[in-house]
């Protein structure tokens, strides 16, 4: 929905509250359930208000579990029964300055101020702690806002009875902490209460009159950042961008102004502007974001540009150029096939408002941020956070080569005469186990973020599978292919659990990068290996229809199971029975032991 | 602004706040008079007519204003009239 979109006017949305809830809710679209419970040091009415309406947008459909005024320490750390009953998802602790107990005073030494560092530190941590242990789930941690009062005026920073400092220094020892700590994130309210200016952020009448910590003008913008990093933790975070050229990576128009006409570059300070936004989107994609171009130009002119001396951005930094004269939304969806990702996971960039109408109406779910002034283009990009990071793997960071490799297998299909011949030429090597510990961020990471290819749709977190891989009636696979033109990393992971003696699959996805493989095939097999070790005697299989996985729906008829029955929703449940002697489904994938 | 005028566009905030479009406020509207006029949803009933209006209250003004009439009183106060 267009008004819960970054740039969006927080009065309007809060304002509105109730009636853009009422349409979200009409809405025919699918979204995850998850729980979330918010414990908070502070009241958190309006903050989970506005938090439900950003997530509902982004796919996810929360319920949440709200403490007592305040209660944030006493519910993480004392049992709770209602807390245990609601099983939370995704923990959210709402803390801010206003909850720092020990605050230094003037007369404290030095050992007096480290001391209190300490407990509060050691509040927190038992907090952190006792939620992980009980819940074992991602929680989300606020840091703290500076101090809108300093005692020391502008020494508060220095001195160490300064609260200023104390706050700082917590800030610092809460992120070294988190940094170490895996399902541990931070929520960077001192960031926040500054680009929203303290004061503003703090005005006490909302703490005096109704103990909000912050101004409700301020909550629009807080509770947007805080389900940037929901949504990234739960897997529906933006994979790309497609870009425009012609005045928005560089000034003016390449076909009229030429190479040299363009303003891009140090030399004039629009010139510069340009610059600065290309550096930017260099950086996003050394964390993994891909980036194409869809422009309207002859391609010989947008090569000309981007192999112009001072482009920071060259044609090899770009996975796909479309540079024609097409509607922008049909080389958009076709970059989205190409690739193999949904058209709804790219964010398009493009500085004309018709062009963004055309591609936004053409393709729903597509997001095209409202670009007005140049300057501010990497801004509205950056605190969009459509790339929100929560975890970066090292699959995260070869991302971009992996889609690369993908387009370069699709051009050499054409060489082969059978696509089993093709198939072959790839000396595909495939890696199949058990769940270890080094690999569970980036299977978590799977199944949040697979939906075409996924029978069942589940989704775990890190610590879910942790505890799933040491089930012993639970049987974990995942699978890493590996071809003569790279490295895919995990592409498949499938889990099912033993009742007396068959297999229920809980889980079986596979990312679409490798469709059309046979890794499917290479996973079948070896299932059916593990089951015969483990003395199973069938495997059921389970499909549950979602709006995304049409593409599987016969997908278990593909691999010999039979069908028990059908529902009327489109769910169906399959039967394998394990034969004495199992044909391999496999023959091109070599599966290393 | 008048009276009437401060009225049509208060009870504009107030169909909008609590999403009821059958709502018209009087002088003696109080909050029981209204489904969802709760202690938590004030706050966000006078942000929004804070911003409505283009004005803020103090605290003091915050917690003494018994009905819709006093606040329509502290409004026009507030722009002058």
């Amino acid at each position: 929905m267009k008004a819960l979109e970054y740039p969006f006017d927080a009065s309007y949305v809060r304002m509105k509250k109730r009636s853009i809830k009422r349409e979200l809710l009409a809405e025919n679209t699918q979204r995850i359930p998850k729980k979330i419970a918010v414990l908070g040091g502070s009241t958190t009415a309006e903050i989970i208000d506005v938090l439900e309406l950003f997530l509902l947008n982004a796919g996810i459909e929360p319920s949440f579990y709200e403490s007592e005024y305040g209660q944030f320490y006493e519910d993480a750390v004392f049992p709770n029964e209602k807390l245990s009953a609601f099983a939370p998802d995704l923990i959210y602790v709402h803390t801010s300055c206003r909850n720092v107990k020990n605050l230094p005073t003037a007369g404290d030494d030095e050992a007096t101020v480290e001391e209190k560092l300490s407990d509060e530190m050691q509040r927190f941590q038992t907090v952190w702690d006792s939620l992980r242990e009980k819940y074992h789930c991602p929680v989300i941690q606020n840091n703290f806002e500076l101090p809108s009062l300093r005692l020391f005026g502008n020494q508060d920073g220095v001195f160490l009875q300064g609260e200023t400092a104390f706050v700082r220094e917590l800030n610092r020892r809460f992120a070294e902490h988190i940094r170490k700590t895996e399902g541990l994130y931070l929520h960077d309210l001192e960031y926040l209460s500054a680009r929203y200016g303290l004061d503003a952020f703090s005005d006490p009448f909302y703490w005096h009159m109704y103990k909000y910590c912050m101004s409700l003008q301020a909550i629009p913008e807080f509770a947007y950042s805080l389900s940037c990093i929901i949504k990234s933790i739960f897997g529906k975070n933006k994979k790309g961008l497609v870009l425009d050229l012609d005045n928005t990576l560089w000034g003016g128009v390449i076909g009229d102004d030429g190479v040299g006409g363009i303003e891009l570059g140090q030399e004039t300070s629009m010139g510069q502007v340009y610059a600065e936004f290309q550096s930017y989107l260099k950086r996003q994609k050394q964390i993994g974001v891909f980036l194409t171009v869809d422009s309207k130009n002859e391609e010989e002119n947008a090569l000309a540009g981007l192999n112009a001396p001072y482009s920071i951005l060259k044609p090899e930094d770009f996975l796909m150029i479309k540079a024609n004269w097409e509607p922008k939304d049909r080389n958009l969806q076709e970059i989205a096939n190409a690739i193999g990702v949904l058209p709804e996971s790219l964010v398009f960039v493009d500085d004309n408002p018709a062009e963004r109408a055309i591609v936004t109406d053409q393709l729903p779910g597509v997001l095209a941020p409202e670009l007005e002034k140049v300057e501010h283009f990497a801004r509205t990009i950056d605190h969009a956070g459509y790339f929100e990071v929560t975890t970066l793997s090292e699959d995260d960071k070869k991302r971009n080569e992996m889609y690369r490799e993908n387009l370069q297998r699709a051009a050499s299909i054409s060489k082969f005469a059978t696509y089993e011949e093709y198939l072959t030429s790839l000396e595909m090597t495939a890696q199949i186990r058990p769940f270890s510990e080094e690999y569970l961020a980036r299977i978590a990471q799977l199944t949040n973020k697979s939906n075409q290819f996924n029978m069942t749709t589940r989704r775990y977190t890190q610590e879910a599978l942790a505890a799933l891989a040491l089930d012993p009636s639970v049987l974990t696979l995942y699978g890493a292919l590996k071809d003569r033109f790279g490295d895919n990393g995990i592409v498949s992971v499938l889990m099912g659990h033993a009742e007396e003696n068959t297999l229920h699959l809980d889980l079986w996805l596979m990312s679409c990068r490798v469709l059309k493989r046979d890794m499917e095939c290479a996973m079948m097999d070896a299932l059916v290996e593990e089951c015969k070790k483990c003395g199973l005697s069938g495997i059921h299989g389970y499909y549950y229809k979602t709006e995304k996985n049409g593409m599987v729906k016969d997908f278990f008829a593909e691999r010999g199971f039979a069908l028990l029955k059908r529902e009327e929703n489109g769910d169906s449940e399959w039967f394998f029975e394990i034969p004495k002697e199992y044909n391999k489904q496999n023959r091109v994938i070599e599966v290393l032991s | 602004m008048s009276r009437e005028e401060a009225f049509l566009k208060i009870n504009e905030v107030f169909r909008d706040t609590f999403d009821d479009e059958s709502i018209t406020v009087s002088d003696a509207t109080v909050a029981s008079d209204i489904d969802g006029w709760n202690s938590l949803a004030h706050v966000g009933l006078l942000v929004n007519v804070e911003e409505c209006f283009g004005i803020r209250f103090s605290m003091g003004e915050a917690s003494t204003m018994k009905n819709v009439g006093e606040m329509v009183d502290v409004i026009l106060k507030k722009l002058g009239n």
